[in-house]
């Protein structure tokens, strides 16, 4: 059995590290796990993004043409990954950047404002680290506390520093996508 | 030694340095630049030689020169830079001295792109260089397999005297996964007895890959025959997948393998008697390994990110008896797990291709694709 969650959005917006911190919490809590960016089918048509793949055996294939779960940071990302979850999965898109409601009724989604919970926090760059907080809530792969130790863990040295702002986004994302009734 | 996080051109190149690299000469391109830069870093720390050199043709001469001292050394490139380096490939492998040579392969032909591909396998495994000599070829599929590779490719490459070659592509090179590095082994500095290292107090030796005398070259030529032979008897790797019950047999190396596994497992939940034979080494090639299953399998199915080059090596080793389908994606484009095990459930409800050669059936089933 095998978990599959991609993130997307635009180049800037902490996609791949995001990815990294949940690989890193992945390997930490003994799961086979792969990362990979932006560099194959997936590629056919726009954003950057990256999949991590969680599993307790050998996994095959890095990419999935439909994750289970799917963090959305941006509009073109939202269209392009809603009609591709699995069904019954789950996806997180950051409200601030889209402009509909979600077209699918049969996934958990939640419409998180990852822009101002980051600015509110202290620094827009958070924004990826409130994102993956909310995808635990409503996709518990790993529990929060693994990925608050996974980043504390291997946060290189140079940003350790903005370790307390990278926990508090974590648990501030968390906490909205709790907070929501999900269907 | 706990896993780390590795992404694969790293972990090859810190593969090598613990595999006691001495020297390492190479020439930037993309998607193994991480693998010369990791090296730019690492090399002179440990006091060990890095060069940059001017040219692939640069890097793949001294590569030859420094592989003539007994050193341990390697180069990486891609597919357009390898095609460079040919010249030299076979001069190293006509002068009988170690080297490890990497391809982190992209699409092609020509300049291509920078997209992960398969499509140097016959350039790697069967052609290459001008002449007649083997060569070891090795395919991870995985950054733990890649960093195992490295490390054997050192060893086999000096007991053969013998280039050994690592094939993969960008995706494995970009791809972070738990990996396991082995312990740093010191350098040793071989005794060989072919290697030119000053003939103090010795008689001297002589490396060269010219044999004026056809008579002396076509020795030189019975020589490498019979090495080669040693290696298709001891060194022959590959990884099994479900074949114990398996009626059809699906067949693929590096990652076009890896994703063939994810559809395999898919098929099995459907109940569908699919299995999966991963070459590890695609030069010595599991022949005898095909040879016994296709003597009790319905058939074979054969995915590659190329237009069909093993393909060519099953159909050697199946030899007529059962049939030898095919799906690949070329020119950089990867297959999802779902392409392949729709092939599966095709081959499953006893749909065979109706084409002698099924590289003609599977180009006619690409029509809607390839007209986009």
């Amino acid at each position: 059995m095998q978990k599959e969650i991609l993130i997307a959005g635009f180049g800037g917006q902490g996609i791949l590290f995001a990815g990294q911190v949940l690989a890193y919490a992945a390997m930490d809590a003994g799961k086979v796990v792969t990362w990979i960016p932006s560099y194959g089918p997936e590629m056919r048509g726009g954003t950057a993004n990256c999949t991590v793949v969680i599993a307790d055996e050998e996994i095959g294939s890095p990419w999935v043409l439909h994750p289970m779960a799917v963090i959305a940071m941006n509009l073109p990302s939202f269209n392009k990954y809603e009609p591709l979850v699995q069904p019954r999965g789950a996806l997180v898109v950051n409200q601030n950047m889209v402009d509909r409601p979600a077209r699918r009724t049969d996934l958990t989604t939640v419409f998180i404002p990852g822009n101002e919970i980051a600015e509110e926090i202290g620094d827009r760059r958070l924004l990826n680290m409130v994102m993956l907080g909310s995808l635990l809530a409503v996709f518990p792969v790993l529990r929060l506390d693994e990925v608050k130790a996974a980043l504390q863990a291997h946060l290189p040295e140079k940003h350790k520093r903005l370790l307390a702002q990278n926990v508090a986004a974590l648990e501030r994302g968390y906490a909205q996508a709790a907070g929501i009734t999900v269907p | 030694m706990p896993k780390e996080l590795w992404k694969g051109n790293e972990a090859i190149a810190e593969a090598a340095v613990r595999a006691g690299l001495q020297a390492y000469f190479g020439y930037p391109i993309t998607p193994q630049s991480e693998i010369l830069e990791y090296l730019a870093r690492r090399m002179p720390e440990l006091g060990r030689a890095f060069v940059q050199a001017e040219s692939e043709l640069g890097a793949i001469n001294m590569v030859y020169g420094a592989a003539c001292t007994g050193a341990r050394v390697m180069t990486s490139s891609s597919s357009p830079g390898i095609s460079l380096m040919m010249e030299g490939i076979s001069y190293i492998a006509g002068t009988e001295v170690p080297a490890v040579i990497v391809n982190v392969m992209r699409g092609g032909p020509g300049l291509g792109n920078i997209a992960p591909s398969q499509a140097d396998y016959n350039q790697a495994v069967h052609g290459g260089g001008h002449g007649d000599y083997p060569r070891i070829v090795l395919a991870p599929a995985s950054v733990q397999e890649a960093i195992d590779l490295t490390a054997l490719a050192f060893d086999l490459a000096e007991t053969y005297r013998m280039i050994c070659m690592l094939i993969l592509d960008g995706s494995l090179g970009q791809m972070m996964e738990p990996a396991e590095m082995p312990e740093m082994k010191p350098i040793v500095q071989r005794e060989f007895d072919w290697a030119v290292t000053g003939a103090m107090n010795r008689p001297r030796r002589i490396l060269s890959s010219i044999y004026i005398d056809p008579v002396a070259e076509e020795v030189v030529n019975f020589r490498l025959a019979k090495r080669w032979q040693e290696v298709q008897v001891r060194e022959v790797r590959y990884k099994e997948y479900y074949l114990d019950d398996a009626e059809i047999v699906v067949v693929g190396f590096g990652t076009a393998g890896r994703i063939a596994l994810s559809a395999v497992r898919a098929a099995r939940a459907e109940g569908i008697s699919v299995g999966l034979l991963r070459p590890v080494t695609v030069s010595p090639y599991p022949y005898s390994v095909i040879e016994e299953l296709a003597k009790h399998v319905q058939g074979f199915l054969v995915t590659e990110m190329n237009m069909g080059q093993m393909f060519d090596d099953v159909r050697l080793a199946v030899q007529g008896r059962a049939p030898v389908e095919f799906y690949g994606r070329p020119g950089g484009v990867v297959p999802f797990p779902d392409e392949i095990l729709a092939e599966i459930r095709r081959l499953a409800s006893g749909q065979w291709s109706p084409d002698p050669d099924a590289r003609l059936s599977w180009q006619k089933r690409m029509a809607s694709v390839i007209q986009r």
